[in-house]
């Protein structure tokens, strides 16, 4: 529970931000690892230095709140509470999952987590919870809908006509771009004019903020605002958190081709996690053993999670044709 | 004792059907241009709005795009959603959420998650309206795994195809076509379903099985009537669904007629025409006397010109013509 200002959290809340941005790191990297070790089929992009977005976002939703995710939605979805266990076993192409098997890192769903898929169309997931956000408008669930996109999205088609849709019916939905400032190779200074994301807000007649990407305890304030803006009426917010991925686009692009090695050590000294290590050691006080504590129970969760990834059967070759209707 | 019949056109037969299911069915929402107050640029939901309201009959500014996407997104949280096009043309700016979105949701989401929507819209040539307003790719959808696609073409049809299509819970690319709107026919006094994936047997025949869809149902009906005074016998068969396609009812008829010809107002390259001639050739080559007969669009964008564009679409008279020159051999 919180007490007030980001400042002033609750202990409880720190460690509990601090274990979930973990898991994300530690999960990114075990992913690439066991990607190199040619174990996991397909492509993954990893979401590694952007990990309070997600965090903080995600942890003031309710398990019925939906969210859509990105190409980069690993994060996302360990981050709405889907077991880290299900995801690493669907990036393996594993029946256990709660997809089977059949999507994969980019086409990943898990319905009774609110998780409302990873989506290898950049854009398309802004409408889809817009959508999303009017049938539970229209049902009176109460539920909000958050949509997160990455600055590759703002000049589709999709960001302006979602952002107007949502606008205009008042809809429960908020908008979560993580702009890391690159979509794929292509610089967001070079791909636009108007490089404030946030300002573009001011288009639709609603609120935009922009926050510290690498800020968790930032974040959670600034989604904190605009989920209770949408749950009680009040219409959807854009927040823009600048983040940066510390990787490549894809595991496999060095990520340097067109970003200087120090643009990238200067985002890496300023990660997410470090910072919040440091704080809640330096600046709360909190115990190291308790710190620590998490830290091992991280690894132990992981391993669980590699070791049921590993060990789940494929899917079975009979089901290939099912579910293509219902 | 016989049902009570009653005339109506295919507009209001559609109408009939929305009210019906949007009274039995609280979660269908309606999304798209004109649809509200004004009833819809066809017509087609007339007085709908005075009954359910503009929170279920939700007008929106000219972005299919954004409309499909919404549609789409409201019914993978649980609405059904409706999303009219209007013309089939424009989907073509909503395709990536039709056909990456709606249609692989349930199979990559291992069945978690549906998304019961109808997307509307009508196609064809009517009126020299050039070829941003007369397309009939309903192809592009058919090889599609996960859409089922929906061609009425009679009121008694649009009304029970379009009534099944909203029970469905997967998205249904429901066609209706553009000349048809105002065309009459019979339909039962009370309320009825029609499977999707029953062809309709509109005429016996001895000698040649005419295949068509939507308004070329009428162009085979009318040539079959003409091909009867020469002494040739046709029987003409409506799918009415693509998606799925009756293939049993089909190749029945062709090992009953041992011929085959399909009437396709869409260009033959990679069609509808050719599934049919497919099926025909796996389900029962042995049967065929002849062999199969595409009759089809020239393969031309459509043109403005009322002389050119009669040019293009298959008429009764090039019907009449090419079968009767297929019975000669």
């Amino acid at each position: 529970m919180e007490k007030g200002a980001a400042g002033q959290m609750d202990m409880n809340l720190l460690l509990t931000l601090y274990r979930e941005m973990l898991q994300l790191r530690e999960f990114e990297l075990k992913v690439q690892e066991l990607y190199r070790r040619g174990l996991l089929p397909g492509f993954v992009h990893l979401y590694v230095g952007e990990e309070a977005v997600a965090v903080g976002v995600c942890s003031n939703l309710h398990p019925t709140d939906l969210i859509y995710s990105t190409h980069r939605g690993h994060g996302h979805a360990l981050a709405k509470g889907v077991p880290g266990r299900e995801v690493l076993a669907e990036l393996w192409g594993k029946s256990t999952s709660s997809s089977g098997g059949r999507g994969g890192s980019m086409h990943m769903y898990a319905p009774e987590y609110g998780f409302m898929g990873t989506n290898g169309i950049v854009g398309a997931g802004i409408l889809l919870a817009t959508g999303s956000a009017l049938s539970a408008q229209l049902r009176k669930t109460g539920q909000v809908v958050v949509a997160f996109f990455g600055d590759g999205a703002v000049n589709s088609g999709s960001f302006h006509e979602g952002l107007n849709f949502g606008a205009v019916w008042n809809l429960p939905v908020v908008y979560v771009c993580e702009n890391n400032l690159y979509a794929t190779e292509m610089a967001f200074r070079r791909a636009t004019k108007n490089t404030s994301v946030q300002s573009r807000a001011a288009a639709y007649k609603i609120p935009g903020v922009e926050v510290n990407g690498s800020d968790v305890l930032a974040i959670h304030a600034a989604a904190r605002a605009g989920i209770e803006q949408a749950r009680s009426g009040g219409g959807p917010t854009l927040i823009e958190a600048k983040t940066y991925r510390f990787q490549g686009h894809h595991e496999g692009d060095p990520g340097t081709d067109y970003r200087t090695r120090e643009e990238v050590e200067e985002w890496k000294s300023r990660c997410p996690i470090k910072t919040l290590r440091e704080k809640l050691l330096n600046d709360r006080g909190a115990p190291l053993e308790s710190v620590e504590q998490i830290e091992r129970e991280v690894q132990q969760w992981l391993e669980a999670a590699v070791q049921f990834a590993r060990e789940s059967p494929e899917p079975e070759p009979s089901t290939v044709a099912d579910h293509i209707y219902s | 004792m016989p049902e009570q019949l009653r005339e109506i056109s295919y507009v209001d037969a559609g109408v009939e059907a929305l009210r019906e299911e949007m009274q039995r069915d609280a979660t269908i929402v309606y999304i798209g241009q004109g649809i509200g107050p004004r009833g819809g640029n066809f017509r087609q939901t007339r007085g709908l709005c005075k009954e359910f309201g503009e929170e279920r009959l939700r007008d929106t500014g000219i972005c299919e795009l954004g409309a499909t996407g919404v549609a789409i997104g409201a019914a993978m949280a649980g609405s059904r959603a409706i999303v009219d096009e209007v013309f089939l043309d424009f989907s073509l700016e909503a395709m990536t959420q039709i056909i990456q979105q709606a249609a692989n949701i349930c199979y990559s989401s291992n069945g978690k998650i549906h998304a019961p929507v109808l997307v509307r819209s009508a196609m064809g040539a009517v009126r020299n309206a050039g070829p941003h307003h007369s397309h009939c790719f309903y192809a592009w959808f058919a090889s599609t795994p996960g859409l089922k696609v929906v061609t009425p073409a009679t009121p008694y049809d649009e009304k029970g195809l379009l009534k099944s299509s909203l029970r469905e819970n997967c998205p249904v690319i429901f066609i209706e076509h553009k000349a048809l709107y105002n065309t009459k026919g019979m339909i039962p006094e009370g309320k009825y379903l029609i499977p999707l994936g029953e062809a309709r047997i509109h005429r016996e025949g001895r000698d040649i099985t005419l295949v068509a869809i939507s308004k070329m149902v009428h162009i085979a009906l009318e040539a079959a009537a003409a091909l009867e005074k020469e002494g040739i016998s046709a029987e003409v068969v409506d799918p009415r669904t693509i998606v799925p396609l009756d293939r049993e009812r089909i190749a029945a008829s062709i090992r009953k007629t041992g011929r085959l010809a399909v009437i396709d107002e869409a260009p033959a390259m990679c069609g509808f025409s050719g599934e049919v001639v497919a099926l025909a050739c796996e389900e029962c080559f042995d049967a065929l006397d002849s062999p199969p007969l595409r009759i089809c669009s020239l393969p031309v964008p459509s043109p403005f010109s009322p002389r050119l564009e009669s040019q293009v679409i298959p008429s009764v008279e090039r019907v009449v013509k090419e079968v009767r020159k297929l019975m000669e051999n």
